[in-house]
């Protein structure tokens, strides 16, 4: 029988592992990196002026706290559970990945590293990591995959704004996986002084932890407006899934909430019967890539398939391994929304509430657009709206049929 | 008799260590450019002077690979080569070589999928004698290091140069056969060894291990195996020779060709490691 834990906040332990999942696996080059790094994480976690700077750059810089919003027209329209928004599309740079980012440039800092890198798919972990590089002046360098540099121009341009080099990918698929690669490749070849800020709860111990403490901040936070909005907890929470770092940002707080419903929600591209998809934990198998046993797209050979989304930022063929832990451990729902389901609740949110958002947490509007109407109307539903979308807008027009 | 597992690779080294000669080790991609002229390379590597060959097993993300063997693995899996076909490959070869040793070398998750015991079976049965899994360190050793060693099978760790003497003991404890010094922090295929550093540092691995010492990365031409066959035990040869049977499929050279092409550049590179005798 699989023990229920008490907690389902405790992980990971020493070694990184959530049950199964996690781990560190490296190459021998790295390793002594990761555990510096975890070290220095360690004491940096235990240190209040580190949290008192953090705190600092979340006030005055991001512009936290994000505001908990009501989002009143949908509610009326879909005619079921009370919706709020976590508008993190509302941060500096537009989505929820700046959190995460000066989490770590700070961290950089303090080991004392003059150089970062980074992977990033829509170009919103990119544009999050030139700002912070710009904003404590260390150069910095962004892989991004070909196909991705096609799809997220003004991303890329944002970029090279903020000074950053924007390196493209041409390996594999040309997406972010790739760049992932192409990073890691990076950093075993300038170890002596590269700090790589990894864009999501992925990666080997200790990035999927420290991400997820960096981006917690947004449930602690909704948590609290909740309570002074509603005066209790909310009922469910629905965040879209990538790497799963702005799920895990908002699931974190309240996974020992037995109450508290929680969904995830993977890219279903074409739809999962296609094959082309990015829903590792509905299409995948457990594997290890990227420094971590998770769920991942592979063939039966152990070959990692390519996915595919609509979104940049979701088309990924793994998932954090937190997530593959909570979703075999049952505490979390996965579900997964089609290109063109998220292509609707794109155009829905824009007529109904005058926010036009990014792709990725359009999975997320698309999922609570089915769940809605089946919940009671003092049912609280929580969506983190974690990305904005005007990097997205050249993209849907095409997909819409529209020349701009 | 034929000799299996650690046995076959203790005795070449042996064998190396009374011709008072480093040995050079060859590695290809299992399926490069396909499986038959790949099979034909494989057999002609010893012939050529490779005393010890390495079978990369293709995989879709070679993090630790540069440009050269990403572009082969890519060949591979293009060419439909699969983990059983890689084993199947091996089955083959031994059927005309029983004394060269053949280590297998790959990421982790083509193992995993294939399930670590019944590949570690496959393997073993194929005529394998050990197993190099880059992304699998000391940290995860109950993974792949302690089932493969306890199936008979080497497991060979690499040390780097971020091993540091607090490091190194971990690095060591579970390494068997012989101890790859990765010779530079990077990528296979891209920059070049440094002798005199390579020197320094395998002083300091021997000091710490009776295990033989093979160095790679960087070692492209006869004259840089030479300098790494007078400090170390083994000199490794990769992206040069996958690079030299990439060049030969791309000119549409005929699989006789290819495999002569790679012959010769083992040739060369063993008459390097040759010249540089050891007392
Ligand atoms: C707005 C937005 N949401 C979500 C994601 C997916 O990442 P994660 O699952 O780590 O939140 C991205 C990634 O680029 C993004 O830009």
């Amino acid at each position: 029988m699989k023990q229920i834990p008490n907690t389902f906040k405790a992980g990971p332990d020493e070694n990184g592992h959530f049950g199964i999942y996690g781990g560190r696996f490296v190459s021998e080059t790295l390793m002594p990196l990761i555990l510096e790094l975890e070290e220095a994480y360690r004491a940096a976690k235990a240190d209040p002026k580190f949290q008192a700077e953090i705190d600092y750059y979340n006030t005055y810089y991001i512009g936290r706290p994000s505001p908990l919003y009501f989002a009143e027209r949908l509610t009326k329209h879909l005619g079921g559970a009370k919706i709020y928004f976590k508008r993190d599309e509302l941060n500096h740079t537009g989505a929820h990945k700046i959190n995460n980012c000066i989490g770590q440039i700070l961290l950089a800092n303090r080991m004392g590293r003059k150089r970062i890198i980074a992977e990033t798919g829509a170009g919103q972990h990119g544009v999050a990591t030139a700002t912070v590089a710009a904003l404590f002046g260390l150069p910095c360098t962004v892989y991004m995959g070909e196909m991705d540099i096609e799809r997220q121009q003004p991303n890329v341009f944002r970029m090279k704004l903020l000074g950053a080099e924007v390196k493209p990918v041409t390996s594999g698929s040309r997406t972010l996986k790739d760049a992932m690669n192409e990073a890691l490749r990076d950093w075993v070849t300038n170890v002596a002084d590269t700090f790589y800020i990894i864009g999501t709860v992925a990666g080997p111990h200790p990035y999927p932890a420290m991400v997820r403490d960096f981006q917690s901040i947004i449930g602690k936070e909704a948590r609290q407006q909740m309570m002074d909005a509603e005066g209790r907890a909310p009922d469910s929470l629905v965040a879209c899934i990538g790497g799963g770092s702005n799920a895990m940002g908002l699931f974190y707080e309240f996974l020992d909430d037995a109450a508290v419903k929680i969904y995830g929600v993977e890219a279903g591209g074409h739809g999962i019967e296609t094959g082309q998809h990015a829903a590792s934990l509905t299409g995948g198998v457990p594997g290890v890539l990227h420094g971590n046993r998770t769920y991942l797209l592979q063939d039966a050979d152990g070959q990692i398939i390519e996915a595919h989304s609509i979104s940049a930022g979701l088309d990924y063929p793994g998932i954090g391994p937190e997530h593959a832990w909570l979703h075999d451990a049952k505490r979390v729902t996965y579900t997964s929304i089609t290109d063109t389901e998220a292509l609707d609740a794109f155009q829905m949110c824009a007529k109904l509430e005058g926010i036009i958002p990014a792709l990725e947490p359009s999975h997320a509007l698309a999922f609570v657009k089915k769940l809605a109407p089946t919940l009671p109307k003092d049912h609280l539903l929580l969506m983190n709206l974690c990305g904005r979308g005007d990097k997205d807008i050249f993209n849907v027009a095409k997909a819409l049929g529209t020349k701009i | 008799m034929v000799a299996t597992g650690e046995p076959r690779i203790a005795a070449r080294f042996a064998a190396l260590k009374a011709e008072k000669r480093s040995g050079l080790i060859t590695f290809l991609t299992a399926g490069d450019p396909n499986m038959e002229t790949s099979l034909e390379v494989l057999k002609a590597l010893p012939a050529a002077g490779a005393d010890l060959i390495e079978i990369g097993m293709p995989f879709t993300d070679p993090m630790a690979d540069g440009p050269a063997i990403q572009r082969a693995n890519l060949r591979a899996l293009k060419a439909g080569v699969t983990v059983k076909k890689t084993l199947a490959m091996l089955t083959q070869f031994r059927k005309t070589d029983q004394m060269t040793p053949v280590v297998l070398m790959g990421y982790y998750n083509p193992i995993h999928a294939y399930g670590v015991p019944a590949f570690l079976k496959d393997a073993k049965a194929a005529g394998c004698d050990g197993l190099i899994c880059v992304d699998v360190p000391p940290e995860e050793d109950q993974e792949l290091a302690l089932p493969t060693r306890a199936v008979g099978l080497s497991f060979i760790r690499l040390a780097t140069p971020t091993t540091d003497a607090k490091r190194l003991p971990k690095v060591l404890q579970n390494t068997s056969g012989f101890l790859y010094y990765v010779s530079l922090a990077g990528i296979t295929g891209v920059g070049a060894v440094d002798p005199a550093a390579v020197a320094a540092a395998v002083q300091r691995l021997k000091a710490k291990t009776p295990l033989p010492v093979a160095v790679g990365f960087g070692i492209r031409t006869a004259s840089q195996a030479e300098a790494i066959a007078r400090v170390a035990d083994a000199a490794v040869v990769g992206s040069a020779l996958v690079d030299c049977i990439g060049e030969a499929a791309a000119g549409g050279k005929k699989p006789a060709e290819i495999v002569a092409s790679a012959a010769a550049l083992t040739r060369e590179l063993a008459g390097g490691v040759r010249r540089a005798s050891r007392q």
